[in-house]
């Protein structure tokens, strides 16, 4: 019996109804769906990052907008020609780097690739130097000042604030046909399996047992003789490429792409799912990202205003009284429960991170 | 040439409002290890009050001394905002001591609820706040013409500074905060309240964004999301200046401001955004903790 309540089982069933959902939902809400769950990828990326590396990066929505970015420009060169901002901005010829994403497999391949590169080389200049906790987090803020400034300045190859949009079609199907709705939707679910079974594989592993030793105590975990810079880069780098791929997956939901949806407060609004969610697991930020997003749409058709109030109080009781999220509370009532059954110290469980995996 | 003596003044005054800003989130970041995000939110509260404050002068006071508003607005302004930084100390953030990377997470939602607190009670579009006629017209000096709001941003920061020397480093009080910011249990053993030293700094700090946010209607129109333009810098000149000596911040402020527009001035102002972080990131490989910081053993 009690296999069936194993986490598990659990994980498994969830896959296996978000498979089904395309047969339940209206398109629309589908496509709703879709959108959170390119959102849960991501979050699963910064959940790795943050609750297993314990670095805090306020800047993923710059690779996520550019994995977005990188599809975008795909699908717009798909309807052939040039878009029509740079025939707006007096540009008549395709430049170079918007013509190599006129391949599909090169502008997939980037959308991860260039996240991870860049990632790569940001750490390496930074973890090299041990300028980790919040210098290196108040880095990556500005870096997301940077690139939306950049991207909204040159407007005549970015479009600028507003973006890039207007897709038809995608390797040659429409992209308002539902099938082919059905088949992002799938595609993302599909996705979002395999980043759960990598990053599970990932913090099961050696690897991840010195991440976690370098979130609790970087310089013992130095002194021990690992080289935590390069741990630190290499997850910085994988979460980057994971934001890239839901990037991605997320613009061929939403059709559109523009430089405030990688802004600033999107940014820490993605740290919000994870710690909504609960940090130090792998279900916690796919939860959150859904519950959050999920309420956020409700919310801020139903009272636009207290939005904002809204989600500042969720941020602050979050993070300052239950710092292990929603994955915390469930932690505790099973502790609870446990313990009157076993008599066990419940205290145990209740540690600000403990590293059950899932 | 002159245009280069331009630059440099303009440097010198972006980075005074820089320093003005940065002096709060020094203080409150080297002594509790607390990053308030909510900063750039009482920046923009001190720049509403200001405004509010022109607001009552055209209504109930005699016109001939409407300047005044402004005067009175710096005070005003610091001491309202610097109660409002008390109360965020108070509810939020000393749950937090120890948690550098939460306080962030935190005082940015608390930041939220300030941002739309503003803007239901003023509205979301900018507000344009009218300087007073004394601060009009500009200085001419050498064939230069350096307008008199930014001398007098440049000569209130240069008060402020000196206010903040005086009572750090010749003060009871300010011989407590730098005790505590150098070994917090050390000085609590020696008989000073940690809590109070804290609250009191945090408001000061606080008080400092509101003066910011007074110079900042100067500048330009002032809108509830005008705090988010400044924090960033500001926190970069933390991270270059170094926590634990005022001098870093200093010569942070206008090293970024100076850099900053010469950069601006040679390229655009985006790419002058971009070459400012490589430089900052350049800087970093030379001096990973900013230019002074603290010399301690203690690891962890």
């Amino acid at each position: 019996m009690s296999y069936l309540y194993s986490k598990k089982t659990l994980v498994i069933l969830g896959f296996v109804i978000l498979l089904v959902m395309p047969f339940v939902l209206a398109p629309f809400n589908l496509n709703l769906l879709g959108r959170f769950l390119a959102y849960a990828i991501l979050a699963l990326g910064i959940g790795v990052l943050w609750g297993y590396a314990g670095i805090l990066s306020l800047g993923h929505g710059i690779f996520f907008g550019f994995g977005a970015y990188a599809m975008a420009m795909y699908l717009t060169l798909q309807s052939g020609g040039i878009p029509d901002f740079m025939g707006w901005n007096g540009i008549t010829e395709l430049p170079w780097f918007w013509a190599i994403f006129s391949n599909p497999i090169v502008a997939i391949v980037l959308a991860i690739a260039v996240p991870m590169l860049f990632a790569g080389i940001l750490g390496y200049f930074t973890f090299r130097n041990r300028i980790t906790g919040v210098y290196f987090t108040i880095l990556t803020q500005a870096l997301v000042i940077v690139v939306t400034t950049l991207i909204i300045s040159q407007q005549q190859y970015t479009g600028g604030t507003n973006g890039i949009t207007g897709f038809d079609t995608i390797f040659g199907y429409s992209l308002n046909s539902v099938t082919t709705q059905q088949m992002i939707y799938w595609t993302t679910v599909i996705f979002l399996g395999l980043v759960f079974l990598i990053c599970y594989k990932l913090v099961n592993s050696r690897f991840g047992k010195v991440l976690i030793a370098i979130r609790d105590g970087e310089n013992r975990t130095r002194f021990l003789g690992y080289n935590t810079s390069v741990y630190q880069v290499i997850v910085y780098s994988f979460s980057a490429g994971v934001a890239g791929l839901a990037g991605m997956l997320f613009v061929l939901q939403v059709g559109i792409i523009t430089p405030s949806m990688m802004g600033i407060v999107p940014s820490i609004e993605m740290v919000l799912w994870v710690a909504i969610g609960g940090r130090g697991t792998l279900i916690g930020p796919v939860i959150g990202a859904l519950i959050t997003n999920g309420a956020s749409t409700w919310f801020s058709q139903t009272y636009p205003d207290a939005w904002l109030f809204f989600i500042g109080l969720v941020f602050v009781l979050v993070v300052v009284f239950m710092p292990k999220g929603i994955m915390g509370i469930i932690a505790t009532i099973q502790a609870r429960r446990r313990a009157k059954k076993y008599g066990k110290d419940r205290k145990e469980e209740t540690k600000l991170y403990n590293s059950s995996s899932i | 040439m002159s245009s280069v003596a331009m630059q440099i003044f303009n440097g010198i005054s972006l980075g005074s409002v820089l320093l003005l800003v940065a002096m709060g989130l020094a203080i409150t970041f080297g002594l509790m290890r607390v990053i308030n995000m909510a900063h750039g939110d009482l920046i923009m509260i001190g720049a509403y009050v200001t405004y509010l404050m022109q607001v009552i002068f055209v209504q109930y006071i005699p016109e001939q001394f409407f300047d005044w508003y402004f005067i009175l607005a710096i005070p005003v302004a610091f001491i309202i905002v610097a109660g409002i930084g008390m109360l965020l100390e108070f509810t939020v953030i000393r749950h937090l001591y120890g948690r550098p990377l939460d306080s962030l997470l935190a005082t940015f939602g608390a930041g939220l609820i300030l941002q739309q607190l503003i803007r239901t009670i003023f509205g979301a579009p900018n507000v344009g706040v009218q300087s007073p006629s004394f601060l009009q017209g500009s200085l001419e000096i050498f064939g230069l013409y350096l307008p008199f709001s930014r001398l007098f941003m440049i000569g209130l920061v240069i008060v402020c500074l000196g206010g903040l020397f005086i009572y750090l480093y010749r003060t009871r009080q300010g011989r407590r905060v730098r005790a505590v910011m150098q070994n917090r249990e050390m000085a609590t053993c020696m008989g000073i309240s940690s809590r109070k030293v804290d609250s009191l700094t945090f408001a000061m700090g606080a008080g400092f964004a509101g003066v910011a946010g007074c110079t900042l209607t100067l500048i330009g129109p002032i809108g509830p999301t005008i705090g988010l333009n400044y924090i960033v810098d500001a926190f970069m000149v933390v991270v270059v200046g170094g926590v634990g000596a005022l001098t870093g911040t200093v010569i942070g402020a206008l090293g970024i401001g100076v850099f900053n527009t010469f950069f601006e001035y040679w390229t655009n102002a985006s790419m002058g955004k971009v070459l400012i972080f490589a430089l900052i990131i350049a800087f970093l490989q030379w001096r990973p903790s900013g230019l002074f910081s603290m010399k301690t053993r203690s690891l962890d």
